[in-house]
C-alpha cells in the first residue's frame, strides 16, 4: 500500500460518510448522528490530504499549511458561537462564497501550475492539456458567479444593500450576453491558453454573479440562498475535474444536488418556476391586482384573544418571517408552554418559504425551545385547520392568503398556501393593513372570523401573556 | 341616553333582559342604565350587585320611561303604552306569529327591533338569541328527560348486573339538537340523530352522535339556514323511519320547527303506542303545535302505554341565570352594533342587513317583513367557490412526451460528451453522475424542519474544496502558494463554522414532554 493508494482509500470512506452524514439529517432522532459523520469523514479526508502534501513540503510550507487552516478554523469556530439564529441565512451565504473564492483560487492554481508553465510542466499528458483547460475555465466561472452572488446576497440578507431587486434594463439579455461570451472565451482558452483571458472570464463571472443576484427581491431570498448552496457544490466539483480527485467531485456533486432539489421545493412552494425566479422583479410586473372592496376588517384587543385562547381546545400558529423581524419567539414560545399547561393542544404551521432560509423558522423556533414535534410542515397541518379553534397568524401575510387558491386572478393563484381561513377563528398580528411581500392584498384579513390584532407583535404576544 | 331593564310581566319567565355582567358592558358603551327593581330575582341577580355593577335601581314606571327598553318578552298592550315617545323596545317579539303585538307597536310613534328575527349570517352570529336560547333548551330538554326517565343514561357493569345504555334519538339537528345530542352522549347514552338537511351529518358525527337518514329520494338543501316544509312523499318516508326507531329507543328528543309555520308532526299515536314503557318524549315543539302527538304545551303528560311526554316550553328559563347571561350578552352586542361611536347614542343603520331585518317598527311605521337576506353559509355559495379553485393549478409537470424527450436530449448529450472523452475524464463522469443521483435520493429524504442544519452541513462538508488547496501549497512558484494560502484559510472556515454552527443548532432541536391527550 503505497501512500497514495492509502489516500485514495481514505477518499472513497470520507465520500461514503458524508453520504451517511446527509442521510443521518432526514430525522431529528438521526441529526446529531449526521453531524458527526460529517466531521468524522472530514478528518479522515483532510488526514489523509494532509499525510500526502506534507511528504514533498519542506518546513516553510508545512507551517504555512498550519497557519491557514488554524487561522480559518478559529475565524469559523468563532463565527459558529456568536451568530445569532437569525442571522443564519447571512452566515449561511458568506460560507458559500467562501467555497466559491476557493473554486477560482483552486482553478487559478490550476493553471498558473499547468498552462503558465507551458512545456515545463509535468503534471498533465499532452494530450489531455485542453481538457485541463476547460476545467480551469468552467471551474473558475462557476466559482466566481458563486462567490459575487452569495457576497450580494450576504449583503442583502443583513441590511447593507436594500433587498429590493435591481431591475436593469435588459437584464435577461445581459444574462444571456454573458453566458455566450463566456463559451466564446472557453474556446479560445482552450485553443491559446493566456493569462488575459483567464481574467477576463473570472471578471466576466463575477459580474453575472453579482447581477445575478441583485435583480432579485428580498423575499425570494430563500431559493436564492439554496440555489447558491447548489453553485458551491457544483464549483467544488468542478475543481474535484480539475484535480482528478473523486472525494471533490463527490462531495461537490451531494452538495450541488441537495441545493437544487432545496430550490425546487421552494419554488414548488411559491408556484413559480425556478427560471421566473431567476429573471427577478417579482411584484413590479402588473403584480398590483384591481383594488377590490373587501368589506371591513375587524379589530380586536389582546386581552379578548387572551379569552379566546383560554376557551380554545385547539390552538395553531403560523409565524412568517415577520415574528423573526418583531424578534417574537421566544414569546410566542412562552404562549405556548402556558396554553399547553392549560391543556389546550398548541401547534405550529409552518409554510416552506417562511424566513429567509429553507427551513429557518423551524431552526428560530427550536432555539426559543419549542418542541420540535408540535412543530409541522403545512401539508401536516393544512387538513387540520377545520377542527381548530383559533389560529394565530404571527407577521406572515402572502403564505395565509386565501387569494391563492380562490382567486384565479390573483398575481399568487396557485402558490400552495395555510389554509388558516378554516378555523373557528383567526387572529391576524401585524403592523398596519399594508401588502405583503408581492404587493398582493389579502382577503383573509375581511373574513367574518377573522380579528386583526394591530401592533408590535413581541409587545402584543406579551400583552396576551399579562392577560392570561 | 339611557336604558331602562323592566321586571318581565308573563308568568313562569325567570329570565332578565341584562345580568350586573352585561350592565358593566352597557356602561363602558356610554349609556346609563336602570333596572326595575327585583328584576333579577328570579334569575339569582339581587338588585345590590345591579348597583355595584353601576345600574341605578328604580320602578317599574321608571324603566319604562328610557330611552332603550330591553325586554325579554313582548310588551302587553298597557306596557307599550307605557313607552316615551321615540323610544325603542328591543325583545323577543316573534313578529311573524304576532301580527296583532307588531301593528299594536305601529300605532305608536316608537322604534322596535325583534331578537328573534336576527338573519342567519355569521357576521350577526354574536346577537343571534334563537341560536343561544336553543342551545340552553336542548341542554335542559337532555336533562328534563333523564329526570324522568327511570334507569342510566350511561351503560354499566356492576357487582348487581350489566345495565345497557339508554338509546336517544334527537329529531332536528339545528342548534337545540346539537346541544341535546351533546349533552345526552355526554351522559353516556347512545345518540342518533336525523334531519331533514343531509349537509347537518357532519356536525351530528361531530357532536358524539349518529346520523341517521331519511331513505334516500330528494334532497333538501337549505340555503337560508333553516329547515323548511317537506314534500309528501318525503314525508312518508320519515315516517317509516321515525317508526322504525320509536320502537327501538329509549328517549326522543324533538325539536322540529318551521319558521313562521306550526310545528311538523313527527310521531303519531301508533308510533308512541310501539314504545316502551318507561320511554320519555321530550317535545320541544309544543308551544308550537308540537311534534308529538298528545303533547301538551307546559305540561308532563303520561300516555295510556306508559309513556312520558314533556311538553314544557320554557326550557330555557330553567336555567335562569345562564339564559339571561347568554341572552343578556346578545343584547350587549347588538348595541355595539346600534352605538359605532360607543358615546351612549343609538344610531339605527338600515342599509346594514343586520339591523334592517330585526327592525319591526321605525318611529311609528311598520317596517315589518324585512327584504329577504340571502345566506351564503351553505352549499350553493360553496360549490361556487370550489369550481374555480380546481381550475387555479392547472397541472404544472410537462406532458410526458415532452419529458421523454428531454431525457432523451440529456441522455444523447451526456454519450456524446463522454464518447470524445479521455479514458480518465469518463471515470470521473461516471463518478460525477452517480454522486449526483445518489444525493438527489438522499436529500429527498431530508425533513423540512431539518433544511437549514442540512445546508449549514452541505456548507461544511463543501468545505472539501481544501483538498485541492492543500495539495497546491507550496509547489511550484510563490504566486501559487499565495492563492493557495487563502483557499486553505476561506475554506476552513467553511469546514470548521459550517460543523459548528450545525452542532449548535442541532442541540437547540428538542422534543416536547409526551403529548398529552389531545395534542396530535
Amino acid at each position: 500500500m503505497t501512500a497514495t493508494s492509502a489516500a485514495a482509500a481514505a477518499y472513497i470512506v470520507a465520500a461514503l460518510l458524508f453520504i451517511l452524514s446527509l442521510a443521518g439529517l432526514s430525522r431529528h432522532e438521526t441529526a446529531k448522528a449526521g453531524n458527526t459523520f460529517g466531521i468524522a469523514g472530514m478528518t479522515i479526508a483532510l488526514a489523509a490530504t494532509i499525510g500526502l502534501a506534507t511528504r514533498s513540503l519542506s518546513a516553510a510550507g508545512i507551517t504555512l499549511l498550519a497557519v491557514a487552516m488554524i487561522v480559518g478554523a478559529v475565524i469559523g469556530i468563532w463565527r459558529a458561537r456568536r451568530v445569532e439564529m437569525t442571522g443564519m441565512p447571512e452566515l449561511i451565504a458568506m460560507l458559500h462564497s467562501f467555497v466559491g473564492l476557493a473554486a477560482v483560487l483552486v482553478g487559478w492554481n490550476g493553471y498558473l501550475s499547468v498552462e503558465a508553465r507551458g512545456g515545463a510542466q509535468t503534471e498533465i499528458a499532452h494530450s489531455l492539456l485542453g481538457i485541463h483547460s476547460a476545467e480551469v475555465v468552467i471551474g473558475v466561472f462557476i466559482g466566481a458567479v458563486t462567490f459575487t452572488g452569495s457576497i450580494v446576497a450576504f449583503l442583502k440578507l443583513s441590511g447593507r444593500i436594500r433587498s429590493n431587486p435591481l431591475m436593469l434594463p435588459a437584464h435577461n439579455v445581459l444574462n444571456m450576453a454573458a453566458l455566450v461570451v463566456f463559451v466564446v472565451l472557453t474556446v479560445l482558452f482552450v485553443a491559446q491558453p493566456n493569462l488575459l483571458l483567464l481574467a477576463g472570464v473570472t471578471a466576466l463571472a463575477l459580474a453575472l454573479g453579482w447581477h445575478l443576484v441583485a435583480s432579485i427581491g428580498g423575499g425570494d431570498m430563500p431559493v436564492v440562498v439554496s440555489m447558491l448552496n447548489s453553485y458551491s457544490g457544483w464549483a467544488a466539483a468542478a475543481s474535484g475535474f480539475l484535480l482528478g480527485n473523486d472525494l471533490l467531485i463527490i462531495t461537490g456533486a451531494l452538495v450541488g444536488s441537495s441545493g437544487a432539489y432545496l430550490s425546487y421545493i421552494m419554488c414548488r412552494a411559491m408556484n413559480r418556476s425556478f427560471l421566473s425566479v431567476i429573471a427577478g422583479g417579482f411584484g413590479n410586473e402588473g403584480g398590483t391586482a384591481v383594488d377590490r372592496d373587501y368589506g371591513d376588517h375587524t379589530e380586536i384587543t389582546a386581552e379578548d384573544t387572551a379569552e379566546l385562547l383560554r376557551d380554545a381546545s385547539s390552538v395553531v400558529i403560523t409565524p412568517g418571517y415577520g415574528m423573526a423581524v418583531a424578534q417574537a419567539q421566544s414569546a410566542v414560545a412562552e404562549l405556548t408552554r402556558k396554553l399547553t399547561d392549560r391543556g389546550v393542544a398548541v401547534r405550529f404551521g409552518i409554510h416552506p418559504v417562511a424566513g429567509r432560509l429553507p427551513g429557518h423558522m423551524n431552526v428560530l423556533l427550536a432555539e426559543a425551545k419549542v418542541p420540535y414535534d408540535i412543530v409541522l410542515e403545512m401539508d401536516e397541518v393544512n387538513d387540520d385547520f377545520d377542527d381548530t379553534s383559533v389560529v394565530l397568524v404571527i407577521g406572515a401575510n402572502d403564505t395565509v392568503n386565501p387569494a391563492a387558491t380562490e382567486d384565479p386572478g390573483s398575481p399568487i393563484a396557485g402558490m400552495p398556501v395555510l389554509r388558516v381561513w378554516e378555523a373557528e377563528n383567526v387572529i391576524v398580528f401585524k403592523r398596519s393593513m399594508n401588502t405583503g411581500y408581492a404587493g398582493v392584498q389579502n382577503p383573509l384579513f375581511f373574513r367574518d372570523n377573522s380579528r386583526m390584532l394591530f401592533g408590535d407583535a413581541r409587545e402584543r404576544v406579551e400583552d396576551i401573556l399579562r392577560a392570561l | 341616553m339611557r336604558i331602562g331593564v323592566p321586571r318581565e310581566t308573563r308568568a313562569r319567565e325567570t329570565r332578565v333582559a341584562a345580568t350586573p355582567a352585561t350592565v358593566v358592558q352597557l356602561v363602558r358603551l356610554g349609556y346609563d342604565v336602570v333596572v326595575e327593581t327585583g328584576a333579577g330575582a328570579a334569575s339569582s341577580f339581587p338588585d345590590e350587585a345591579y348597583t355595584e355593577a353601576g345600574a341605578r335601581v328604580c320602578d317599574g314606571a321608571q324603566a319604562w320611561q328610557s330611552d332603550v327598553v330591553l325586554r325579554v318578552n313582548p310588551p302587553t298592550t298597557e306596557e307599550i303604552g307605557l313607552l316615551r315617545d321615540g323610544a325603542m323596545l328591543v325583545g323577543l317579539l316573534s313578529p311573524a306569529l304576532n301580527p296583532d303585538l307588531v301593528d299594536a307597536l305601529a300605532r305608536r310613534p316608537i322604534t322596535a327591533l325583534a331578537m328573534d328575527a336576527v338573519p342567519r349570517i355569521s357576521r350577526a352570529q354574536s346577537l343571534d338569541v334563537l341560536s343561544s336560547m336553543a342551545n340552553i333548551a336542548g341542554y335542559r330538554a337532555v336533562i328534563e328527560a333523564a329526570h324522568t326517565f327511570g334507569r342510566f343514561f350511561t351503560g354499566q357493569v356492576t357487582a348487581a348486573g350489566k345495565v345497557p345504555p339508554a338509546k336517544v334519538l334527537v329529531a332536528g339537528a339545528g342548534v337545540a339538537g346539537l346541544a341535546a345530542i351533546g349533552a345526552a352522549s355526554s351522559l353516556g347514552a347512545i345518540v342518533r340523530a336525523t334531519d331533514v338537511r343531509p349537509e347537518v351529518a357532519e356536525q351530528v358525527r361531530s357532536m358524539g352522535g349518529e346520523y341517521v337518514a331519511v331513505p334516500a329520494g330528494e334532497q333538501e338543501v337549505s340555503s337560508d339556514g333553516y329547515a323548511r316544509e317537506m314534500g309528501e312523499d318525503f314525508n312518508r318516508r320519515a315516517a317509516v323511519m321515525y317508526a322504525e326507531q320509536a320502537a327501538d329507543v329509549d328517549i326522543i328528543i324533538t325539536t322540529a320547527l318551521i319558521p313562521g309555520k306550526p310545528a311538523p308532526r313527527l310521531l303519531t299515536e301508533e308510533m308512541l303506542a310501539s314504545m316502551r314503557p318507561g320511554s320519555v318524549i321530550v317535545d320541544m315543539a309544543a308551544g308550537q303545535g308540537g311534534n308529538v302527538a298528545g303533547s301538551v304545551p307546559d305540561e308532563l303528560v303520561v300516555t295510556p302505554h306508559g309513556v312520558s311526554i314533556v311538553g314544557y316550553t320554557d326550557l330555557a328559563g330553567r336555567l335562569p341565570a345562564q339564559a339571561s347571561q347568554l341572552y343578556g350578552t346578545n343584547l350587549v352586542n347588538l348595541l355595539k352594533l346600534l352605538t359605532p361611536g360607543k358615546d351612549g347614542k343609538v344610531v339605527l343603520d338600515f342599509d346594514d342587513v343586520v339591523q334592517r331585518s330585526m327592525t319591526v317598527v321605525r318611529d311609528g311605521e311598520k317596517t315589518w317583513p324585512p327584504p329577504p337576506v340571502a345566506v351564503s353559509g351553505a352549499p350553493p355559495a360553496a360549490a361556487g367557490a370550489v369550481a374555480p379553485a380546481a381550475e387555479v393549478a392547472p397541472p404544472k409537470a410537462a406532458p410526458p412526451s415532452r419529458r421523454y424527450a428531454l431525457v432523451g436530449l440529456a441522455a444523447a448529450l451526456l454519450f456524446l460528451l463522454t464518447g470524445f472523452s479521455p479514458n480518465e475524464l469518463i471515470q470521473h463522469v461516471t463518478v460525477f453522475a452517480l454522486a449526483v443521483v445518489v444525493g438527489f435520493y438522499v436529500i429527498g429524504h431530508v425533513h423540512h424542519a431539518l433544511h437549514t442544519p442540512l445546508m449549514s452541513v452541505t456548507n461544511a462538508i463543501s468545505g472539501i474544496i481544501v483538498v485541492g488547496a492543500l495539495l497546491q501549497i507550496g509547489r511550484h512558484d510563490a504566486v501559487v502558494t499565495v492563492l493557495a494560502f487563502f483557499a486553505i484559510l476561506v475554506a476552513s472556515i467553511n469546514v470548521f463554522g459550517g460543523f459548528a454552527v450545525t452542532r449548535r443548532m442541532l442541540a437547540m432541536f428538542s422534543r416536547g414532554p409526551a403529548p398529552k391527550g389531545a395534542a396530535r
